[in-house]
């Protein structure tokens, strides 16, 4: 009998096969030839020192930010400026976005007016919030509300629209009511595109947090970040923002592991 | 003796004079117009005809999914005004709950009650054995702690008819359920569909745009016509009650289809479609 055996395709097939550890690799490499990059560049002498610190600078400025700066502090209030105001508009946009997502005439009410204001540029919002919240936490936290409410609830109601119908028409024909449908049906079904959307914003709420520590504040990565740049302190800019990168990159991870956690169904494959 | 009989034939669903216009003037689109049509108790009746001429729009107007727009529709007796449990309906595709197992998929109706208190612990109990006799009805024993994504198309389906079954609905509309299976499946499942059919004394309408699993299950097959979706014939399926695979070979059976698949192409302006392959075979010939 004559069998054909076809060969695996390469890495480099389309949506081709790749093993866990030649992922990782890849993922190593793509993290470290930058950092490489940047020290050649750095140490060439090409370009002066103030506009592109070495690696090493950069690394024991961070150091003496940690002992001296209290960079603990910093990094502890811009975090909680990021998640009181993610927070805040998740609390609020998840139950709009609902409403939206479930009943016609609430997408008509709020869907366009939420699409016109989030075109607004939150950070031209800042003199009104200072006018109206003053200086103090509460004007960060405005910005940052400001910065990812909007499209929160926009991609909450997608979440919600996108459940199948069939899911919806099934519970209808077993019964259920428009209460237990949403309690039952849409929440749970939307549920992990959910986990997603407050991911995603929360990186986006990171981005605001520079240009709410604009507004007069003399703490947080932001305010760092801007204070050395009056100072010419590139290494400090430098370790701000890597600083703000990583934990990022930390609480997404997080947010990846809680959705395999809570939704193993999504992940399990026999 | 007359009382029982009258009560037996005594429709289980009634259609009269329904019509459908789907959107505002001037996009409308007349969906189904004038459909008159009665399925007795315990009938298994199953629509075909040409793609757009409104089998899924009746369906879903039997099932209280979608509203006619004139006459009107009895179920049991009783105006159809939404939908509800007497009248379970099951879909082509995506309508399991992913995020439930096969077991808490086909309890999802008792779930709903016991969400309201309507049930006593007794209740509680006999819905367990009978999750457990539709699991294995359907062949799914060994399967009760799955999830959907982990079954095939066809295991799906199975738990899909199950959860449709449990809440013990009068009537099971079931939408091309098998439209998306493999043929090998969907012999399976026409007689497993029949199997349940005998078993649970339920009515089925059943539509699908495949002439011989219409006829291999319905007793009638009721064909309608596009542009107004109408009825244009009622079939009476020449087979015994007990059907069998080897039946649709039969002379009647094969007769029956051939006219039923001639009368959807007449009804469904295929013909100009077939003028137009052959004027273009005569152009691509001439050159
Ligand atoms: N929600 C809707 N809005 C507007 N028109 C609709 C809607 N649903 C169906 N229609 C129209 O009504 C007609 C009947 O549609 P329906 O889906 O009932 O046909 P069908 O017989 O089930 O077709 P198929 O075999 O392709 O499933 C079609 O012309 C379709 O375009
Ligand atoms: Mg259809």
């Amino acid at each position: 009998m004559a069998s054909i055996s076809l060969a695996r395709p390469g890495i480099w097939a389309i949506r081709g096969p790749m093993s866990q550890r030649r992922y990782w690799l890849f993922a190593a490499i793509g993290l470290i030839a930058p950092i490489v990059l940047w020290w050649l560049v750095a140490n060439s002498g090409w370009v002066e020192k103030v506009f592109m610190p070495t690696p090493g600078s950069v690394w024991s400025r961070t150091a003496l930010w940690w002992t001296e700066d209290n960079l603990l502090q910093d990094a502890g209030i811009s975090m909680y400026r990021v998640t009181a105001g993610w927070l805040l508009s998740a609390v609020i946009a998840m139950p709009i976005g609902l409403l939206i997502g479930t009943f016609r005439p609430v997408q008509a009410l709020l869907e366009p007016l939420t699409d016109f204001v989030r075109y607004m540029p939150a950070v031209a919002f800042i003199p009104l919030v200072m006018l109206w919240i003053g200086i103090d936490e509460g004007s960060k936290v405005a910005i940052i509300f400001i910065g990812t409410f909007f499209q929160m609830v926009l991609m909450v109601a997608e979440d919600v629209r996108r459940v199948p119908a069939a899911q919806i028409e099934a519970a209808q024909t077993m019964g259920a009511t428009r209460m237990e449908i949403i309690q039952l049906v849409l929440l749970p079904s939307a549920k992990p595109a959910l986990v997603d959307t407050l991911r995603i914003t929360m990186g986006w709420a990171w981005t605001y947090l520079v240009v709410a520590e604009l507004v007069a504040a003399n703490s947080g990565l932001g305010y760092a970040i801007l204070k050395a740049q009056r100072f010419l302190q590139t290494d400090k800019i430098f370790a701000g923002i890597i600083l703000i990168g990583l934990i990022g990159l930390v609480i997404d991870q997080l947010f990846r592991l809680l959705h395999r956690r809570a939704f193993p169904w999504m992940h399990k494959k026999s | 003796m007359d009382a029982q009989k009258v009560v037996t034939i005594a429709p289980r669903i009634r259609v009269r004079a329904l019509g459908k216009i789907f959107g505002d003037p001037p996009h409308q689109v007349e969906a189904l117009k004038d459909i008159d049509l009665e399925v007795c108790d315990n009938e298994f009746v199953t629509l075909v005809g040409a793609s757009g001429c409104g089998k899924s729009t009746l369906l879903r107007i039997i099932g209280g999914l979608e509203y006619q727009t004139s006459g009107e529709i009895l179920s049991g007796g009783k105006p159809v005004a939404g939908p509800g449990a007497d009248r379970a309906m099951v879909f082509q595709h995506y309508s399991l709950y992913p995020w439930l197992d096969v077991m808490e998929n086909i309890r999802f109706s008792r779930r709903l009650q016991a969400n309201r208190g309507e049930l006593t612990s007794a209740d509680v109990e006999m819905a367990s054995g009978r999750a457990e006799a539709l699991l294995n009805l359907m062949g799914l024993p060994t399967m009760a702690h799955a999830y959907p994504n982990q079954l095939s198309g066809g295991m799906q389906q199975r738990v899909a008819i199950a959860r449709a079954l449990m809440g013990r609905p009068e009537i099971l509309l079931m939408d091309e359920p098998f439209g998306a299976l493999d043929a090998q499946t969907r012999e399976v499942m026409h007689d497993l569909i029949l199997h349940v059919f005998k078993l649970e004394k339920a009515t089925i309408v059943f539509v699908t745009h495949d002439v011989e699993e219409a006829m291999y299950l319905g007793q009638r097959v009721v064909l309608l016509a596009p542009r107004p979706g109408r009825i244009d014939t009622i079939y009476k399926v020449p087979l015994p009650g007990q059907r069998h695979q080897d039946m649709k070979h039969s002379r009647e059976f094969l007769d029956l289809k051939k006219e039923i698949l001639q009368r959807i192409r007449e009804t469904s302006g295929m013909k100009t479609d077939s003028d137009l392959l052959e004027q273009l075979s005569r152009t691509a010939g001439s050159q």
